[in-house]
């Protein structure tokens, strides 16, 4: 994937006789252990060492000591590029050839940000052409998504061209490969924080619930959205979240997502304050029953008791909450069987009248 | 894939003794033999070749947890090496010659501190090292990962940890970083890599290790949080997801089931009586089955899930999340959980650093005999703005 740049002419000090045997040697050696990626002859691929345009910098090998540990096996190619690396480094060069080379580097190894940030060192002292930066960024990232540098990159090149035009598209075109890549997600929400781009976000996420409500991420963009926008503090909006997270929970009932959005959206507010809300959850209990469900319904009790809500009987909330905890320990979601147990004796603790529940301490036997 | 290891050893597990034969570090073995020629070039990909610390660190803690001894020449020879990639300016870098970064400054300084010879320790230059911190100390609180790099909060984690236990910590340093990682935890109660993302276990785990270390954890929505983290185990694989509605790794073994220990001693010093004395609150037995049926390499080394290939992270987190499962409570109280042979038991973990405990007390013992350096780094930076 690397960008073939223009290579600046420049003087050989080092003269004929020596570099074409040095040149004849290498290429023998070259030939001996060839991949099919590295041509030697005839118009491919020719190793720095090789280029009479480098000849005048003397290669730079890594400086792992006399007893190495955790040695890499590295290729000839990128021993070669990155001994040149290392000497461009060491000189402190700034030139074309220089910026060429970073992008071989890149492309060798994309994590290595001390290429990258030299890349951008030559970029501002080169004022190198920016959009076509863009380009070359948005196919390294088309093709390594997952990597932190190349992310860090753009962000760069767009805050250097204050213009962020290109990136709801081009993050959406990412998204779309995987909905839910943290590296795009976090570009794509400093992208509409810094320049304010907060209009059609909103839609672009209830299309992506659309295609799959179980994203997450979506799920949590929305909330981003919506915390900097309208905020949940009107009722209007509240109300129009509580029913869409309602509305897809019906849709996909297994689906811990929307739970957990309606949960953290009633939450601040406290989730017995809403009105019908326990009434709305009971009524989904006739059609179905999941773990998240129970767990809902627990979480309501506790507010019940913290807010200590006189129209309800504080004993019976709590027997509620401590039948529920009980059911998902042993029965509806037992891989948290210590955690409920655990919310029991905390409820019970604070709430319950008379003597602290004793947690087990029971020695496990296997053999 | 399950099959072949129940037949083969009748219970889970007992595999693990190829686990201590693939870790090993090649060593000299004849000194008589051509220097450069001596240790054979590990079978791992250029991608890590700005993570070399790293490798360090997940090798050498996976031999410490199999409690497998390292010889006195490979301790002094990671040493030399990690030397190498210090910088010059400070912290250290993920090879010779390369830039500090957060990341492998935290694994070095790890691995260093598991190596725990005076040696080892004698390589951190601490003046250096705060000197970096400081350079790459945001105004709001945060740290860039590198000189010209991006924020998350695994950069906090990374400094809360190398500073604690080289003992550099000053008055300045952590100014506002507790307000930024707290902002960090959201609508989930999990927290994201930076305020407003999803809830994320790596970043959860980096987030509330920095926050204890910096004694602000009571400051985090505990019950959200625990909430979020009990509901990240999978009910049929038995291991963690990173993040809700994705799948199953290895790795959150440790990411996600290490905030247990870390959350109950919060709690617990919170005052809280109701805490269980005997386990920590997730099903420690189905992480240990999903780890050894699920998460091994039949020739060594263990994997994210299965039809993964078998990599050194993988290796270091899913034994670090089984020694987790393995081990409830501290020195004085201790509950031991091994599924499987007596054989599969690993040595105990610190939560915080993951490292062993006893090298974090000497480290920290060691370290805290030495004065805290001066802070010119600070006012140093600021001037030199050009």
């Amino acid at each position: 994937m690397s960008s073939v740049e223009e290579i600046e002419e420049l003087p050989n000090s080092v003269s004929d006789a020596v570099e074409e045997e040095r040149a004849i040697s290498d290429n023998v050696e070259g030939e001996a252990d060839m991949e099919d990626d590295e041509p030697q002859r005839g118009g491919g691929y020719l190793f720095y060492r090789n280029r009479r345009e480098w000849a005048d910098l003397e290669p730079v090998p890594q400086d792992d000591g006399p007893n190495p540990v955790v040695k890499i096996a590295y290729s000839d190619r990128f021993t070669d590029v990155y001994d040149y690396f290392r000497a461009l480094l060491k000189n402190d060069e700034k030139s074309e050839r220089a910026f060429a080379l970073t992008a071989e580097a890149i492309d060798l190894n994309a994590a290595n940000y001390t290429v990258w940030h030299y890349r951008r060192v030559l970029l501002q002292a080169l004022e190198k052409d920016l959009r076509e930066e863009m380009k070359y960024i948005s196919a390294i990232i088309e093709d390594q998504p997952k990597n932190y540098q190349v992310w860090h990159h753009r962000r760069m090149v767009v805050e250097w061209l204050n213009d962020p035009s290109e990136e709801l598209q081009f993050i959406a075109e990412i998204l779309s490969q995987d909905a839910k890549n943290y590296h795009a997600w976090q570009h794509r929400q400093w992208v509409i924080q810094t320049f304010n781009l907060w209009d059609g976000e909103l839609e672009y996420v209830e299309e992506l619930l659309e295609e799959d409500v179980r994203n997450n991420s979506a799920w949590n963009q929305r909330h981003f959205v919506i915390t900097h926008t309208s905020t949940y503090s009107s009722p209007e909006v509240l109300e129009r979240e509580v029913q869409y997270s309602i509305k897809q929970i019906k849709k996909a009932p297994h689906n811990e997502s929307a739970w957990n959005y309606l949960k953290g959206i009633l939450q601040p507010g406290g989730l017995s304050s809403y009105p019908g809300l326990l009434e709305q959850v009971e009524e989904l209990q006739e059609s179905f029953s999941s773990p998240y469900l129970l767990g809902f319904m627990v979480d309501f009790f506790e507010d019940t008791l913290e807010t200590n809500n006189t129209k309800c009987n504080q004993t019976e909330t709590l027997n509620k909450a401590m039948e529920l905890c009980e059911l998902l320990a042993q029965e509806k979601d037992t891989i948290r069987r210590e955690y409920w147990r655990y919310v029991a004796r905390s409820l019970q603790s604070k709430y319950g009248s008379g003597e602290i529940p004793s947690p087990k301490g029971t020695v496990q036997i296997f053999n | 894939h399950t099959h072949g290891l129940w037949e083969e050893t009748g219970e889970p597990g007992g595999n693990l003794h190829r686990h201590r034969e693939n870790m090993q570090i090649p060593h000299r073995k004849d000194p008589g033999r051509v220097p450069g020629n001596q240790t054979q070039a590990l079978l791992c990909c250029e991608c890590l070749d700005a993570s070399r610390p790293w490798l360090c660190y997940w090798i050498l803690h996976s031999l410490e947890l199999l409690e497998e001894a390292v010889p006195a020449a490979v301790v002094s020879d990671v040493c030399q090496f990690l030397a190498r990639c210090q910088s010059p300016t400070g912290g250290f870098a993920g090879g010779p010659g390369q830039h500090a970064h957060l990341a492998p400054t935290y694994a070095a300084v790890n691995a260093l501190c598991i190596l725990g010879t005076e040696e080892a320790y004698n390589v951190i230059n601490r003046e250096k090292l705060l000197d970096f911190l400081y350079s790459v100390k945001q105004p709001d609180g945060s740290f860039v990962m590198h000189v010209g790099g991006e924020v998350d909060v695994r950069s906090a984690y990374c400094a809360a940890s190398v500073a604690s236990l080289t003992n550099i910590i000053t008055p300045t340093l952590f100014e506002g970083t507790h307000n930024w990682i707290l902002s960090c935890q959201n609508w989930e109660g999990g927290l994201g890599g930076m305020p407003g993302l999803e809830a994320h276990g790596g970043y959860t785990f980096c987030g509330t290790a920095a926050l204890v270390i910096l004694g602000k954890e009571h400051m985090l929505d505990l019950k959200a949080l625990l909430r979020w983290v009990t509901s990240r185990q999978m009910r049929f694989e038995g291991g963690f997801q990173g993040r809700c509605n994705k799948l199953v790794d290895g790795c959150y073994s440790f990411w996600q089931a290490g905030l247990l220990p870390l959350l109950h001693r919060a709690l617990f010093k919170d005052g809280d009586v109701t805490l269980s004395l005997s386990s920590w609150m997730f099903e420690q037995q189905a992480l240990q089955e999903y780890i050894l049926l699920c998460c091994q390499n039949p020739a060594g080394g263990l994997l994210d899930k299965p039809g993964k290939s078998r990599d050194f992270y993988h290796t270091c987190y899913c034994l670090s999340g089984l020694s987790v499962a393995q081990h409830f409570g501290n020195q004085d109280l201790h509950h031991e959980l091994v599924l499987g042979k007596e054989e599969n038991r690993l040595a105990p973990t610190h939560p915080v650093y993951n490292i062993c405990p006893e090298k974090v007390a000497q480290a920290i013992q060691h370290f805290h005999q030495l004065p805290i350096p001066a802070q010119k780094g600070a006012t140093a930076c600021a001037e030199d703005q050009s």
